[in-house]
Protein backbone atom coordinates (compact mmCIF):
# COMPACT_ATOMS: atom_id res chain seq x y z
CA UNK A 1 0.00 0.00 0.00
CA UNK A 2 1.37 3.39 -0.98
CA UNK A 3 1.80 5.92 1.83
CA UNK A 4 0.44 9.43 1.79
CA UNK A 5 3.98 10.68 2.28
CA UNK A 6 5.13 8.89 -0.86
CA UNK A 7 2.29 10.46 -2.85
CA UNK A 8 3.24 13.87 -1.47
CA UNK A 9 6.93 13.43 -2.30
CA UNK A 10 6.12 12.36 -5.84
CA UNK A 11 3.86 15.37 -6.38
CA UNK A 12 6.42 17.75 -4.88
CA UNK A 13 9.17 16.37 -7.05
CA UNK A 14 7.02 16.65 -10.18
CA UNK A 15 5.96 20.20 -9.32
CA UNK A 16 9.60 21.17 -8.91
CA UNK A 17 10.56 19.66 -12.25
CA UNK A 18 7.88 21.66 -14.07
CA UNK A 19 8.26 24.88 -12.11
CA UNK A 20 4.88 24.58 -10.40
CA UNK A 21 3.91 24.54 -6.73
CA UNK A 22 1.45 22.37 -4.88
CA UNK A 23 -1.81 23.85 -3.61
CA UNK A 24 -0.98 26.26 -0.78
CA UNK A 25 -3.97 25.26 1.40
CA UNK A 26 -2.60 22.45 3.61
CA UNK A 27 -5.99 20.84 4.34
CA UNK A 28 -7.12 20.99 0.70
CA UNK A 29 -3.75 19.64 -0.44
CA UNK A 30 -4.00 16.81 2.04
CA UNK A 31 -7.44 15.88 0.71
CA UNK A 32 -6.13 15.84 -2.86
CA UNK A 33 -3.15 13.67 -1.95
CA UNK A 34 -5.38 11.33 0.02
CA UNK A 35 -7.70 11.08 -3.01
CA UNK A 36 -4.73 10.18 -5.19
CA UNK A 37 -3.57 7.62 -2.67
CA UNK A 38 -7.04 6.03 -2.56
CA UNK A 39 -7.24 5.89 -6.34
CA UNK A 40 -3.80 4.32 -6.59
CA UNK A 41 -4.90 1.70 -4.11
CA UNK A 42 -8.14 1.09 -6.06
CA UNK A 43 -6.83 1.06 -9.59
CA UNK A 44 -3.09 0.58 -9.31
CA UNK A 45 -2.44 4.08 -10.64
CA UNK A 46 -3.13 7.56 -9.29
CA UNK A 47 -6.21 8.65 -11.25
CA UNK A 48 -7.22 12.29 -10.83
CA UNK A 49 -9.12 12.53 -7.53
CA UNK A 50 -11.70 14.87 -9.09
CA UNK A 51 -12.58 12.65 -12.05
CA UNK A 52 -14.15 9.23 -12.38
CA UNK A 53 -11.75 6.53 -13.51
CA UNK A 54 -12.84 3.24 -15.09
CA UNK A 55 -10.03 1.14 -13.68
CA UNK A 56 -8.89 0.38 -17.22
CA UNK A 57 -5.48 1.83 -17.74
CA UNK A 58 -5.78 2.57 -21.46
CA UNK A 59 -9.03 4.47 -20.98
CA UNK A 60 -7.81 6.33 -17.92
CA UNK A 61 -4.29 7.11 -19.10
CA UNK A 62 -5.04 10.75 -19.86
CA UNK A 63 -6.38 11.37 -16.34
CA UNK A 64 -3.53 9.74 -14.44
CA UNK A 65 -1.92 12.43 -12.33
CA UNK A 66 -0.22 14.51 -13.58
CA UNK A 67 -2.96 14.39 -16.22
CA UNK A 68 -2.57 15.28 -19.89
CA UNK A 69 -4.49 18.50 -19.27
CA UNK A 70 -2.39 19.86 -16.43
CA UNK A 71 0.02 21.99 -18.42
CA UNK A 72 -2.54 23.79 -20.60
CA UNK A 73 -4.83 24.24 -17.59
CA UNK A 74 -2.07 25.70 -15.42
CA UNK A 75 -1.05 27.95 -18.30
CA UNK A 76 -4.60 29.21 -18.85
CA UNK A 77 -6.13 29.22 -15.37
CA UNK A 78 -3.20 29.08 -12.94
CA UNK A 79 -4.16 25.63 -11.65
CA UNK A 80 -4.81 22.15 -12.94
CA UNK A 81 -8.34 20.72 -12.89
CA UNK A 82 -8.22 19.46 -9.30
CA UNK A 83 -5.94 22.35 -8.24
CA UNK A 84 -3.12 20.12 -7.01
CA UNK A 85 -0.63 21.95 -9.21
CA UNK A 86 -0.60 25.72 -9.21
CA UNK A 87 1.38 28.49 -10.85
CA UNK A 88 3.74 30.83 -9.02
CA UNK A 89 1.36 33.80 -9.14
CA UNK A 90 -1.24 31.70 -7.31
CA UNK A 91 1.23 31.11 -4.50
CA UNK A 92 1.94 34.84 -4.48
CA UNK A 93 -1.77 35.49 -4.06
CA UNK A 94 -2.05 37.37 -7.37
CA UNK A 95 -4.35 34.77 -8.91
CA UNK A 96 -7.21 33.14 -7.06
CA UNK A 97 -7.91 29.43 -7.10
CA UNK A 98 -11.32 28.75 -8.62
CA UNK A 99 -12.97 25.69 -10.12
CA UNK A 100 -12.05 25.46 -13.78
CA UNK A 101 -13.86 23.83 -16.72
CA UNK A 102 -13.13 20.27 -17.77
CA UNK A 103 -10.67 20.15 -20.66
CA UNK A 104 -10.84 16.40 -21.14
CA UNK A 105 -12.47 15.90 -24.55
CA UNK A 106 -16.06 14.70 -24.43
CA UNK A 107 -15.20 11.75 -26.70
CA UNK A 108 -12.73 10.44 -24.16
CA UNK A 109 -15.18 10.89 -21.33
CA UNK A 110 -17.91 9.12 -23.28
CA UNK A 111 -15.62 6.32 -24.32
CA UNK A 112 -14.70 5.74 -20.69
CA UNK A 113 -18.29 6.01 -19.49
CA UNK A 114 -19.50 3.64 -22.19
CA UNK A 115 -17.52 0.87 -20.50
CA UNK A 116 -19.64 1.31 -17.43
CA UNK A 117 -22.40 -1.29 -17.34
CA UNK A 118 -25.81 -0.31 -18.62
CA UNK A 119 -28.80 -0.68 -16.30
CA UNK A 120 -30.21 -4.15 -15.67
CA UNK A 121 -32.22 -5.39 -18.64
CA UNK A 122 -29.28 -5.29 -21.04
CA UNK A 123 -26.51 -7.16 -19.29
CA UNK A 124 -23.18 -6.19 -20.73
CA UNK A 125 -21.59 -9.12 -22.41
CA UNK A 126 -19.18 -7.34 -24.65
CA UNK A 127 -15.78 -7.01 -23.08
CA UNK A 128 -14.27 -3.58 -23.10
CA UNK A 129 -12.43 -2.93 -26.28
CA UNK A 130 -9.27 -1.29 -25.21
CA UNK A 131 -8.28 -1.84 -28.85
CA UNK A 132 -10.34 1.28 -29.55
CA UNK A 133 -7.41 3.22 -28.09
CA UNK A 134 -5.17 3.58 -31.10
CA UNK A 135 -1.70 4.50 -30.01
CA UNK A 136 1.08 5.64 -32.25
CA UNK A 137 4.52 7.17 -32.11
CA UNK A 138 4.74 10.95 -32.03
CA UNK A 139 7.87 13.04 -32.13
CA UNK A 140 8.55 16.59 -31.14
CA UNK A 141 9.89 18.42 -34.17
CA UNK A 142 11.69 20.85 -31.88
CA UNK A 143 13.69 18.51 -29.64
CA UNK A 144 13.12 14.99 -30.95
CA UNK A 145 11.27 13.65 -27.89
CA UNK A 146 9.31 10.54 -28.87
CA UNK A 147 6.17 9.29 -27.18
CA UNK A 148 3.87 6.29 -27.83
CA UNK A 149 0.39 7.58 -27.03
CA UNK A 150 -3.02 8.05 -28.55
CA UNK A 151 -2.49 11.79 -28.88
CA UNK A 152 0.60 13.94 -28.67
CA UNK A 153 1.06 15.82 -25.38
CA UNK A 154 -0.29 19.36 -25.13
CA UNK A 155 3.19 20.49 -24.20
CA UNK A 156 6.47 18.67 -24.83
CA UNK A 157 7.75 17.56 -21.40
CA UNK A 158 11.33 18.11 -22.54
CA UNK A 159 11.44 21.39 -24.48
CA UNK A 160 7.92 22.75 -23.73
CA UNK A 161 7.04 22.98 -27.42
CA UNK A 162 3.31 23.15 -28.10
CA UNK A 163 1.25 20.21 -29.36
CA UNK A 164 1.27 21.63 -32.89
CA UNK A 165 4.98 20.85 -33.09
CA UNK A 166 4.38 17.12 -32.70
CA UNK A 167 4.12 14.92 -35.76
CA UNK A 168 3.31 11.23 -36.09
CA UNK A 169 6.10 8.86 -37.02
CA UNK A 170 5.08 6.64 -39.91
CA UNK A 171 6.70 3.23 -39.78
CA UNK A 172 7.15 1.31 -43.00
CA UNK A 173 8.36 -2.23 -43.22
CA UNK A 174 10.28 -2.94 -46.36
CA UNK A 175 10.61 -6.44 -47.71
CA UNK A 176 14.16 -7.76 -47.39
CA UNK A 177 16.33 -9.20 -50.06
CA UNK B 1 -28.77 4.15 -4.59
CA UNK B 2 -27.21 5.21 -1.30
CA UNK B 3 -28.16 8.83 -0.77
CA UNK B 4 -26.63 10.22 2.40
CA UNK B 5 -28.74 12.77 4.28
CA UNK B 6 -27.01 15.48 6.27
CA UNK B 7 -29.17 17.36 8.72
CA UNK B 8 -29.24 21.13 9.01
CA UNK B 9 -31.54 23.75 10.49
CA UNK B 10 -32.08 25.41 7.13
CA UNK B 11 -34.42 23.17 5.15
CA UNK B 12 -35.77 25.79 2.76
CA UNK B 13 -34.27 24.11 -0.26
CA UNK B 14 -33.76 20.58 -1.39
CA UNK B 15 -30.06 20.20 -2.10
CA UNK B 16 -28.60 17.18 -3.82
CA UNK B 17 -24.88 16.89 -4.46
CA UNK B 18 -23.38 14.39 -6.86
CA UNK B 19 -19.85 14.06 -5.52
CA UNK B 20 -16.76 11.87 -5.53
CA UNK B 21 -15.36 10.52 -2.27
CA UNK B 22 -11.82 11.35 -3.41
CA UNK B 23 -12.51 14.88 -4.61
CA UNK B 24 -11.32 17.82 -2.50
CA UNK B 25 -13.73 20.25 -4.22
CA UNK B 26 -16.62 17.92 -3.38
CA UNK B 27 -15.52 17.79 0.23
CA UNK B 28 -15.36 21.58 0.31
CA UNK B 29 -18.88 21.77 -1.13
CA UNK B 30 -20.27 19.44 1.54
CA UNK B 31 -18.47 21.47 4.19
CA UNK B 32 -19.98 24.69 2.86
CA UNK B 33 -23.50 23.40 3.48
CA UNK B 34 -22.54 22.07 6.90
CA UNK B 35 -20.98 25.41 7.85
CA UNK B 36 -24.18 27.20 6.83
CA UNK B 37 -26.33 24.66 8.66
CA UNK B 38 -28.17 23.81 5.46
CA UNK B 39 -29.68 20.33 5.15
CA UNK B 40 -28.48 18.45 2.07
CA UNK B 41 -28.20 15.05 0.49
CA UNK B 42 -25.28 13.63 -1.40
CA UNK B 43 -24.14 10.60 -3.36
CA UNK B 44 -20.48 9.69 -3.74
CA UNK B 45 -20.67 8.53 -7.31
CA UNK B 46 -17.36 6.64 -7.27
CA UNK B 47 -18.75 4.42 -4.52
CA UNK B 48 -21.99 3.54 -6.34
CA UNK B 49 -22.46 0.52 -8.56
CA UNK B 50 -22.21 0.82 -12.33
CA UNK B 51 -25.95 1.01 -12.78
CA UNK B 52 -26.38 3.91 -10.37
CA UNK B 53 -23.35 5.62 -11.83
CA UNK B 54 -24.93 5.47 -15.27
CA UNK B 55 -28.24 6.80 -13.93
CA UNK B 56 -26.50 9.72 -12.26
CA UNK B 57 -24.55 10.59 -15.37
CA UNK B 58 -27.75 10.53 -17.42
CA UNK B 59 -29.52 12.64 -14.80
CA UNK B 60 -26.81 15.31 -14.94
CA UNK B 61 -26.78 15.31 -18.74
CA UNK B 62 -30.58 15.46 -18.90
CA UNK B 63 -30.31 18.71 -16.97
CA UNK B 64 -27.96 20.07 -19.61
CA UNK B 65 -24.84 20.02 -17.45
CA UNK B 66 -21.52 18.24 -18.02
CA UNK B 67 -21.09 15.06 -15.96
CA UNK B 68 -18.40 16.46 -13.70
CA UNK B 69 -18.17 16.62 -9.92
CA UNK B 70 -19.37 18.15 -7.74
CA UNK B 71 -22.72 18.81 -9.39
CA UNK B 72 -25.14 20.58 -7.07
CA UNK B 73 -28.86 20.45 -7.77
CA UNK B 74 -31.04 22.92 -5.90
CA UNK B 75 -34.80 22.26 -5.69
CA UNK B 76 -34.58 19.87 -8.61
CA UNK B 77 -34.12 22.76 -11.05
CA UNK B 78 -30.95 24.84 -10.55
CA UNK B 79 -27.83 22.95 -11.51
CA UNK B 80 -24.42 24.20 -10.43
CA UNK B 81 -21.29 22.62 -11.82
CA UNK B 82 -18.29 22.78 -9.53
CA UNK B 83 -17.89 24.46 -6.15
CA UNK B 84 -19.11 27.88 -7.31
CA UNK B 85 -19.71 29.54 -3.97
CA UNK B 86 -21.27 32.61 -5.58
CA UNK B 87 -23.83 30.57 -7.52
CA UNK B 88 -24.60 28.35 -4.54
CA UNK B 89 -25.18 31.37 -2.32
CA UNK B 90 -27.44 32.89 -4.93
CA UNK B 91 -29.44 29.67 -5.29
CA UNK B 92 -29.92 29.03 -1.58
CA UNK B 93 -30.06 32.66 -0.52
CA UNK B 94 -27.39 32.67 2.21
Amino acid sequence: MISLEKVRQRAESDAKTYGYSLNPDPAFLNDLLEGLRKNEERYGYPGCPCRVATGQLELDRDIICPCDYRDPDVAEFGTCYCALYVRKDVIEGKTQINPIPERRPKEKQERAYSTIKKPAETPQTTPVETGQVKKKLWYCKQCGYVVFREDPPYVCPICKAKRELFAPIELHTLPRG
Amino acid sequence: MDIVKVEGKNKHHRILIYALSTCAWCKMTKQFFKDHDIAFEYVDVDLTNDEDHEKIRKDIEKRGAPPTFPTIIVDDKTVITGFRKDLIKEAVGT
